[in-house]
Formats: C-alpha cells, sequence, structure tokens
C-alpha cells in the first residue's frame, strides 16, 4: 500500500527526522495562506500516487502567496494518471547546497532489511547505482538483533560521506531504517534528502509503501493519517466488476473464488490455483484467445460461491463463453466447483453445453464431477490432457462461435 | 534417497486441530509409509487427539512424551501467531519448519528466517504446501490426500522445486506420467520471502544420487530465480535444469501482483522476461509449455550422461524402475 | 418428505422427520446446514442449501437405515450408500 507525499513525509516528521516547514490543503486559498505563513518563495506539489508529476505539470514554483493559491487551484483541477490529485503540498523552496538519497528496502534473497545511502540524490538510484556505484552505499541489517548507529554510519562512510555530514546523517538514516521495519513497509525513501546552506540536512520528499498483509497491526497510524479501511492503494484502482467479485468472495468463509481482474475479451475465465490462473492465462493468450477476465479459485469454496463466480463472469458484457480450469486440484473438490458453473448457466438461462467451452479440472473427487458434466453434456478433460491444451481447445470454441 | 525429509524423519504439527491441519494430518499418516507425525501443539487442547496423534500446549511436552528430540514441525497456525509458534519450534531444537501459514508480513518471516540460521535450522515456506518423497513420505498437504497424491506423484530421479503448491502436483503428474518419476518435490512458497530459494536446495540435490535433474517452476517478483542463475554458473552443477515461468502477461501490468503475494515485481530484474533471460544465459532450459517439460529435461539428463557414464547407468536405472 | 436441488434431493421418511430428537442430531451434523428444526422441533429440509451438500454422510450415519436418502439427481438418481 503506498502512501501519499504527505503522508509519508508525516510519518518521516514522527520519526524524528527534520522537516521542511510545509502544509498540506484541498482548498487553493489555504494554499496561499499556507504560502503566507512560510513567507519565502514555495513549491506547490501534486498529491497524486502515479509518478511522472513534474512532467505532467504537477510542481509548480511560487513567488508569491498569490501565486501559490493560483498554481494550487491549477493543480487540483488537474489530472494526472488518471486521477485527481489528493490535495496539494505547499513546500518552502529550500536552499539546498547538495541532495542525498537515504532508503531502505527488503532483500528477499538474504531475506533481510537493507539500507542504501548515497550523496548523490534527487533521481532515480537505481540510475545511480548503474553510473557511479561506489556513490551508493548498502548493508544489510538483522531483524533479530537491536538496530545500532554504527550500522548507518558504515553505509554513510561507504559512499565516500565524512565530517560533520556523516555525523548529521547517521541518526537520519538509523530511524529511516526503524521508521521501516516497524511499520511494516516495503519501501521508505528520502529523496532528497537535503543539504541546507547551514550545513543541516531536511528531508525534500520521501516515498513509503505498506506492506498489504500487515495493515491489520498498523491501525492506530492508518487512522491518524486518515487512510481509510476501503482504500486499497493499488497501482490500479478497482473496477465495479472487481468490486463485485470481491463481493461474491465474501459470500461465505469457505474457500476463495475471487482476486478477480478485469480484461476486456471474449473468453471468460474460471480459473484456479495461484499457479495454474497464471499459467492458464498466459495459455489463453499464447493460444491468441481474449481473455475477459482473471480470477483465482482456491481451498474448498461453496456452490454457492463458484456459481456467484461463474455468473458474474458470464454477465460481463462482450462474454461469449467461459473456460473452466484449474491445474490438478487436491483442496478444490472438483464436484463442487462443476455444480456451481452449472449451476451459473442454469440460473441465467443459458445451455451450460453452449457456455461452457471446457471444463478442465482434475483430481479431488473428479469422479463425480465428470457425472454432473456429462449429464449436461458439458466438454471436460481429466489430467491427460494439459492446462496449455485446454486452454487451447477454449479458445479454439470460442473463435468457432464467431465464425459461426 | 531423498532431500529434507525420509521415512524415518519425525514431525509435529503446530495448530493440529484446525480444520485444514486435521486433514493435513490425515494425508500424511495415510501416505506412502506413513509419516512420523508424533504429536500435535493446540495450546490449551492438552491430552486430546487428532486421528490416534496426541495434542499438547507446547512444543516441549510433545519433545517430553516423544522421548527424543523431533526433527521437523508443519506450521499451520493464524498469521499473527507463526512467528511465535516458530520461533517455539526452533527454540525446542526443531531443525526442519515447514510454513502453510500464508499472509504473513515480511518482517515476521525475516525474523523467523534469521532465528532459523542462527540456530541452523530451516525454513520450508510460508505460504507453502509442503515437501513429498513419492511413495515413501509426505510433510504437508502436498498432493492432497493420500490417494491423489499416490495419482500424481512416483518415486524417480527429478528434483522439483516451485514457488505454486499446485502447480507442484501439476509439473510431477506431467513427469510421472512421461516416465520421469520425482527424487522429491518441494514447494517453497509464493511470498516475496522464503525460507529456502531454489539457490539453497540445489547443494541438497546436488549431493542425493537419485537426483539426475531439476524442474522448476517460477513467477516475476523477486530476485531467486537471478541468485539460481548464478549458483549455477558459480558452482558448475552436475544437474541440468528445466524452469517453468509463469505469470508472463504481468510483465504488461507494474505494480500489480497475481497468483501469489511475491509475485509483485519492484524492480528491473523482477520481471518475467528478465527472469527468463537470465535463467537462459545460465544455461537453463525454459520451457514454453508444461507437456515440454519431461522431454527437455529427459533429453538434457541424457546429454550429460553421454559425458559422465556413471551417471547415464544411475539415470537408467531410474528410468526402468518402473 | 422429499425436497429438490438442482443436483441434490433429500428424502425424509415421515415418522422420521416427525422425531424431534433425530431432527435436533440431522441438524448439528449437517455441515452445510441441509437440515433445520422447524418451531415445533420437527424437520425441516432447507432447499437453497441442497446443492451444497459435500456428500458426507453424515446424516445418513446419525439416522436409523433407510430413514433418510440423498439422492444424487445428476447420476440417475442414484441413492448415496
Amino acid at each position: 500500500m503506498r502512501f501519499f507525499e504527505y503522508e509519508a513525509r508525516e510519518i518521516v516528521k514522527r520519526a524524528g527526522i527534520p522537516v521542511t516547514d510545509y502544509g498540506f490543503t484541498t482548498d487553493p486559498a489555504e494554499a496561499g495562506a499556507i504560502a503566507k505563513r512560510i513567507g519565502a518563495a514555495t513549491v506547490i506539489k501534486s498529491q497524486v500516487l502515479s509518478g511522472g508529476r513534474m512532467k505532467a505539470g504537477g510542481v509548480k514554483f511560487a513567488d508569491t502567496p498569490e501565486q501559490a493559491e493560483a498554481h494550487a487551484r491549477e493543480i487540483l483541477g488537474l489530472e494526472i494518471g488518471g486521477h485527481l490529485p489528493r490535495g496539494v503540498l505547499v513546500d518552502p523552496r529550500a536552499e539546498v547546497e547538495q541532495e542525498y538519497y537515504a532508503g531502505v528496502v527488503w532483500d528477499g534473497t538474504r531475506k533481510r532489511p537493507v539500507m542504501i545511502f548515497s550523496p548523490v540524490g534527487g533521481i532515480d538510484i537505481e540510475q545511480v547505482a548503474e553510473q557511479q556505484p561506489e556513490a551508493v552505499g548498502r548493508r544489510h541489517f538483522s531483524n533479530v538483533l537491536p538496530l545500532s548507529d554504527f550500522e548507518a554510519k558504515e553505509v554513510i562512510a561507504s559512499s565516500g560521506v565524512t565530517g560533520s555530514a556523516l555525523n548529521q546523517l547517521v541518526p537520519i538514516l538509523t530511524r529511516l531504517a526503524r521508521v521501516f521495519v516497524e511499520n511494516d513497509m516495503t519501501l521508505a525513501e528520502i529523496n532528497p534528502l537535503g543539504r541546507l546552506r547551514d550545513g543541516s540536512f531536511v528531508a525534500l520528499d520521501a516515498h513509503m509503501e505498506m506492506e498489504n498483509e500487515a495493515r491489520g497491526r498498523h491501525a492506530k497510524l492508518l487512522g491518524e493519517l486518515g487512510v481509510g479501511e476501503e482504500e486499497t492503494r493499488q497501482a490500479r484502482e478497482a473496477t465495479p466488476f472487481e468490486l463485485a467479485g470481491a463481493a461474491v468472495d465474501a459470500i461465505d468463509h469457505r474457500g476463495v473464488a475471487g482476486n478477480v481482474t478485469e480484461f476486456d475479451g471474449n473468453l471468460g475465465l474460471v480459473i484456479g490455483a495461484g499457479g495454474g490462473s497464471l499459467t492458464l492465462f498466459d495459455a489463453v493468450r499464447a493460444h491468441g484467445g481474449r481473455p475477459a477476465n482473471y480470477c483465482e479459485i482456491g481451498g474448498n469454496p461453496s456452490v454457492a460461491k463458484a456459481c456467484g463466480l461463474a455468473k458474474l463472469v458470464l454477465s460481463k458484457p462482450g462474454v461469449e463463453r467461459i473456460a473452466v480450469m484449474m491445474s490438478i486440484v487436491s483442496n478444490t473438490r472438483v464436484d463442487i466447483v462443476a455444480r456451481g458453473v452449472v449451476k451459473a448457466c442454469l440460473e441465467l438461462g443459458y445451455d451450460p453445453a453452449e457456455k461452457i467451452a471446457i471444463f478442465r479440472i482434475p483430481g479431488a473427487w473428479e469422479e463425480e464431477g465428470f457425472k454432473i458434466l456429462e449429464r449436461y453434456h458439458v466438454e471436460y478433460a481429466d489430467r491427460s490432457v494439459s492446462l496449455n491444451e485446454a486452454a487451447r481447445r477454449a479458445v479454439e470454441k470460442i473463435e468457432e462461435g464467431v465464425a459461426a | 534417497m531423498s532431500i529434507l525429509i525420509d521415512a524415518d524423519t519425525t514431525f509435529i504439527v503446530q495448530g493440529i486441530t484446525g480444520r485444514e491441519a486435521v486433514n493435513l494430518t490425515r494425508e500424511c499418516l495415510d501416505y506412502g509409509a506413513g509419516a512420523k507425525v508424533v504429536g500435535g501443539v493446540t495450546p490449551g487442547r492438552l491430552g486430546r487427539e487428532v486421528h490416534g496423534v496426541p495434542v499438547f500446549d507446547t512444543v516441549a511436552q510433545a519433545i517430553a512424551d516423544h522421548g527424543a528430540p523431533i526433527d521437523g514441525s508443519v506450521v499451520t497456525v493464524p498469521p499473527a501467531f507463526t512467528k511465535d509458534a516458530v520461533f517455539e519450534a526452533i527454540e525446542n531444537g526443531i531443525r526442519l519448519v515447514v510454513i502453510v501459514t500464508e499472509r504473513i508480513p515480511r518482517r515476521d518471516v525475516a525474523q523467523m528466517v534469521e532465528l532459523a540460521s542462527l540456530r541452523g535450522a530451516r525454513i520450508i515456506g510460508p505460504n507453502c504446501l509442503g515437501i513429498i518423497v513419492p511413495d515413501v513420505v509426505k510433510m504437508g498437504g502436498i498432493g492432497g490426500p493420500a490417494r491423489n497424491a499416490a495419482q500424481a506423484y512416483m518415486p524417480g530421479p527429478i528434483g522439483v522445486i516451485s514457488r505454486s503448491g499446485g502447480m507442484t502436483t501439476e509439473m510431477s503428474s506431467t513427469l510421472s506420467a512421461a516416465g520421469l518419476g520425482q527424487s522429491t518435490a518441494v514447494s517453497i512458497g509464493g511470498d516475496a520471502i522464503i525460507g529456502c530459494t531454489y539457490a539453497e536446495l540445489m547443494p541438497l540435490f546436488e549431493a542425493d544420487e537419485q537426483t539426475q535433474g531439476i524442474v522448476i517452476y517460477s513467477e516475476p517478483g523477486g530476485r531467486m530465480e537471478a541468485q539460481l542463475a548464478r549458483w549455477v554458473t558459480d558452482n558448475d552443477s552436475r544437474l541440468p535444469i528445466v524452469a517453468f515461468m509463469a505469470g508472463r502477461f504481468m510483465d504488461e501490468m507494474p505494480g500489480m501482483s497475481f497468483g501469489h503475494a511475491g509475485t509483485i515485481v519492484e524492480g528491473r530484474e523482477d520481471t518475467a522476461a528478465e527472469k527468463i533471460a537470465r535463467l537462459g544465459a545460465a544455461g537453463i532450459a525454459v520451457a514454453e509449455r508444461i507437456e515440454d517439460i519431461p522431454e527437455m529435461i529427459g533429453a538434457k539428463i541424457a546429454e550429460r550422461s553421454h559425458a559422465a557414464p556413471a551417471a547415464r547407468a544411475v539415470a537408467d536405472a531410474a528410468g526402468t524402475r518402473r | 418428505m422429499r425436497a429438490d436441488g438442482v443436483f441434490i434431493a433429500v428424502e425424509v421418511d415421515d415418522r422420521a422427520a416427525a422425531d424431534r430428537e433425530l431432527a435436533n442430531k440431522l441438524t448439528e451434523v449437517c455441515p452445510v446446514d441441509i437440515y433445520a428444526q422447524r418451531g415445533d422441533g420437527t424437520l425441516e429440509i432447507v432447499e437453497r442449501n441442497l446443492d451444497e451438500c459435500v456428500l458426507c454422510r453424515l446424516c445418513l450415519d446419525a439416522s436409523p437405515d433407510g430413514a433418510v436418502k440423498v439422492i444424487k439427481r445428476y447420476d440417475n438418481e442414484a441413492v448415496l450408500v
């Protein structure tokens, strides 16, 4: 879950890392007032989650409060990446001598968090690492032993920084590392971290992402920041079809029939489990098929849930047929899913044999499942037919249908 | 032979009274020679039994009752309690912990893995189905009920490592149908941080005489395929590897995760296309379709055995066992 | 009495259906709530749950032989034994 800049800055500030005397608002007049309070030149920054706001005209410089208000009004009405901003940040234009980078991320192969520091900030750190590797310091740190200042000191020193800057930077990076761990972040970044004329350091921008799985244990922080429980903050907002999928999955607590993602094709997919869905989605596309959706069946869902999912997909405009496919199941029951998808067809007044292009779920209770499919003349396949072959057959039937 | 577990491996099930854990216990007891499930732990349920397996309040009680150290534990408790359960297992001397639970935050996983490495223990998972040695033993829900597992898995020369539990069975079933059995199949889990990556299991397969080739299932997200490519290059492995890469469509959808939590792409190296390139550069063949895997790995094993007659003899023996 | 879903039908003989104790037992054992008790304690078959039947046979085990029949409508009315 990604935080807006104004939230990330608040988190940084709470951690005791110096920030500028900025203000956040959704109101142009108030933006002017904040600029007046600041009493100097300001930067007005659009608060959106998508990148590239500078290029899109979402960052503007103001010399007077009047200018600040005018820029704020303009930016508040400017869509970036299809979204209006959450508000604007009014930030004093700091006189920066040098821009630094401080960040903390996970290293999945070493299985530890890693602190990253560079005296070359203000640009993408991956770019710095490629072009000036000697100017980037890195260090993994323990999740079991307590974090100690020397660890940040080593990282910063290894990037070529010494003198009083080093001593001022150590607590900043240490605090950032603590913020990262204590708040279950997957990314905590201050970029740029500015060194001002007087030699002091201040966070000029911050980027934070919290792990979705850990949101529950940070309810207090999220509440104080005003992050609503319903805000998914995903890369792409859920569509009504996807929200309807989530509602189907919430019918009961038995198994999973969810993670529905909308696409614009004509072949509805009722597929599972995690890896099987990925494999099947690729296979349908490899055969030239156009999926109407992605989804995942997992665990042992109820008939009602499987039925609800199939009905949702069948009712999606443009869907001609559905393909019901999974990798070999051991927990999910073939007969339960078969009942669900057949029932969905019947309840919508369709012939299951017509609407279900193919049913390929081998495994637990397949004998019962196949009896149901035979009774309704649905084409089905056992494990001797590969996921790829089943996907090919589904695409072929859609194409036959289109031809006829 | 096998890796990680064999017929003599003793283990407990933490969270044994949960619905899924009850099934899993039954499955493990029924499969192959029957797993040595020597106890279960659910706090407050001391004195109960699950399919004849005694239930204890603590891991220490289970060990005292068994009268000897216990090799492993299958942990299937809710995410908020998993770290504590795993710490309890490790601090009581358990050396192999299979974590079934999903949706555990990375910080907790990292802490468990770090403690394990301090104590010389190994974690498989989280968000995994466990380990199976065909016809011998299984530890975890992998393959499902004994009857279903027996349909998909058979003994043989291939080591299987998979980030997807279900696909472990799908791939093994495809291998079995082509006459290529498995030495050990490991479902390593679908999260961003897991206890054992491909590269960390390779030395075990490398040391296992029965294993003549490796088949892996991989996905976008994370660097563990790059780590494997590096390991193979650095270690001059005797084992040919064939990989399958699912989720290629995700490359067009940055920032989204599908299938498993670990598929979130957080850097340039994480994409399917990038991984396929890296694996290929390390001599790891990447299959376009699951059904192509048996022929590809079979050919690679044959190729290597021409170079090494001793290995060919073993491969032949494995191939003609059934 | 008999109630039919799309895939599953359940038939309970009238004497058993009137047995409050049996009704209570059936209500308790069924994992998908196919059985319930009416206000007077006699048995009710919950039609909307019939197709959720997982063929577990717990209701057959809980009742006298032949009193309860679970019928697979998709399998030529085969009776679960």
